[in-house]
């Protein structure tokens, strides 16, 4: 695994706003444990640790920004926000991050805060409100699903950028002065095509999940609350 | 893929660094990576302070320095990042070498180096001494919610689901006539990856339910432990590394 991913590291913001950070992330994390302990059954529970552990793999792939030294990588916040939920969604997301920082020096430890602020917070919520808002609007069909996922895949990892350039200007152990528009910049754009890419990735996993397993898409399932679930075959059957 | 399966940067040796309970080595680790970002960028002296601490805990640990080397490859980006500061950077500047350069773009690229470098290498050596098995206890015993080390526990198992059946599909692939070469082979892959994330569930799922019916109750039973929960004796021996490093970094801010 010599992969070349990177978060956040230590030195890059500086300390007071590191701790703010780390303080709004521990909150939004405590209401999330709350929230998703209700979520958490026996089919959620797996799927939860799969979605973890794809996650985890897909932001190995790692995509240098050399014009500005910065690089990016997909987040998969749309994908956990759509099979398991904004809360376990968002959880899972924070514990790749935890478990990155610990062993893999992947994103400083002191740097967590910030972390999961951008990808298990602000990530997840932008997610998980444009499915919310597009499963209504858009038709029910595997068409307006694979875009629902695809726009929010790609609106959120945008936005989650742009976090870290808010994060800089309050807290940047630089001050870059006019460049820093150009990193915003930079950050935007090469997050848009990493967010196609994120789009795409997220789209044709969650329409396979739906066609076959529609049970285990977490925001199918919000939709119609009622609805029959058969028993599936699990077991020794398949 | 048994139960012992630890991941790729665990380095198994019989070090006293590698006996010390999980819990008490994240805390340090942590304690220290705290320390290191409080530090003022000014004190050059303190991070070579630091250095040599991580190099004791090293050499204790018996983790050799190519490999920790080698493996700080993680953080080029931020390198990069770091080496286009003294350009971007706003204020003061100077002429080192023809090059008109910004003094706070420097600090600013040493401070990323430096404190980038040294929390990666005090994770490196978490890594190197403690298997992901004793991690997930570790964090349990420092009271996580038992939600977060449940997640982390099957995102962990499964990492090893995943990258099993993504080789079973790809030698599927191959047998079938396709000819994975390069790049090429990325439009297979993506073509599959939700098949991937299916199959890799369904088998996760059986995992699961076959896990439930021993008694899994979200919680992995006692014997999985390795260690013993840390005695006050370990919490004091593994406190001297955070504890010099806090006084290092306090020092620091003193004198700057």
């Amino acid at each position: 695994m010599e992969a070349l991913a990177m978060h956040i590291s230590n030195g890059i913001i500086n300390g007071p706003v590191a701790a703010v950070f780390a303080v709004i992330a521990l909150a939004a994390m405590a209401y999330c444990v709350m929230r998703g302990r209700q979520d958490l059954d026996d089919r959620l529970a797996p799927m939860a640790g799969l979605v973890a552990a794809f996650i985890f793999a897909v932001q190995m792939l790692n995509f240098p920004i050399f014009s500005a030294g910065v690089s990016g990588h997909l987040l998969g916040g749309a994908l956990a926000a759509m099979l398991v939920g904004p809360w376990v969604g968002a959880l899972c997301v924070a514990v790749v991050l935890v478990v990155q920082a610990l062993v893999f020096g992947d994103g400083g430890v002191a740097m967590l805060g910030l972390n999961i602020t951008n990808m298990a917070v602000i990530g997840i919520a932008v997610a998980y409100l444009l499915i919310a808002l597009l499963l209504r609007v858009l038709p029910r069909t595997p068409a307006g699903l694979a875009a629902t996922a695809f726009v929010s895949a790609l609106v959120s990892v945008v936005v989650a950028a742009m976090g870290f350039v808010l994060q800089y200007q309050l807290g940047g152990t630089t001050d870059l002065g006019g460049n820093l528009a150009g990193l915003a910049g930079t950050m935007a754009v090469s997050h848009l095509f990493i967010g196609i890419g994120e789009g795409l990735i997220t789209a044709t996993t969650v329409v396979t999940v739906a066609k076959v397993r529609p049970d285990l898409v977490y925001a199918l399932r919000a939709l119609k609350p009622a609805a029959p679930v058969t028993v599936p075959t699990v077991g020794g059957v398949r | 893929m048994g139960a012992g399966h630890a991941h790729v940067l665990y380095r198994a040796s019989d070090s006293p660094v590698h006996r010390l309970p999980p819990e008490v080595k994240i805390a340090a680790m942590v304690a220290f990576t705290i320390a290191v970002v409080a530090t003022p960028r000014e004190a050059l002296w303190a991070f070579g302070a630091y250095a040599l601490l991580v190099a004791a805990v090293a050499a204790l640990a018996r983790v050799n320095a190519r490999w920790l080397l080698l493996r700080s490859t993680i953080e080029l980006p931020f390198v990069l990042f770091a080496f286009a500061l003294p350009f971007l950077g706003a204020g003061e500047r100077v002429d080192v070498a023809g090059l008109h350069l910004s003094v706070d773009g420097l600090y600013g690229a040493w401070n990323i180096i430096a404190k980038g470098t040294l929390g990666v290498w005090a994770s490196l050596l978490l890594a190197a001494t403690t298997s992901t098995r004793d991690l997930i206890v570790g964090l349990d015993r420092l009271r996580c919610p038992q939600i977060l080390t449940q997640i982390a526990t099957f995102m962990l198992r499964y990492l090893d689901v995943l990258v099993g059946e993504a080789r079973r599909m790809r030698v599927a692939r191959i047998s079938r006539g396709d000819d994975p070469r390069f790049v090429w082979q990325l439009r297979g892959f993506a073509a599959g990856i939700g098949a991937l994330f299916l199959r890799a569930f369904e088998r996760g799922e059986r995992v699961y339910l076959a896990m439930l019916s021993r008694g899994y109750t979200g919680r992995m039973p006692t014997v999985w432990q390795g260690t013993a929960a840390a005695t006050t004796g370990q919490w004091l021996i593994a406190a001297t590394v955070p504890v010099l490093a806090g006084t290092v970094a306090a020092t620091a801010a003193v004198l700057t």
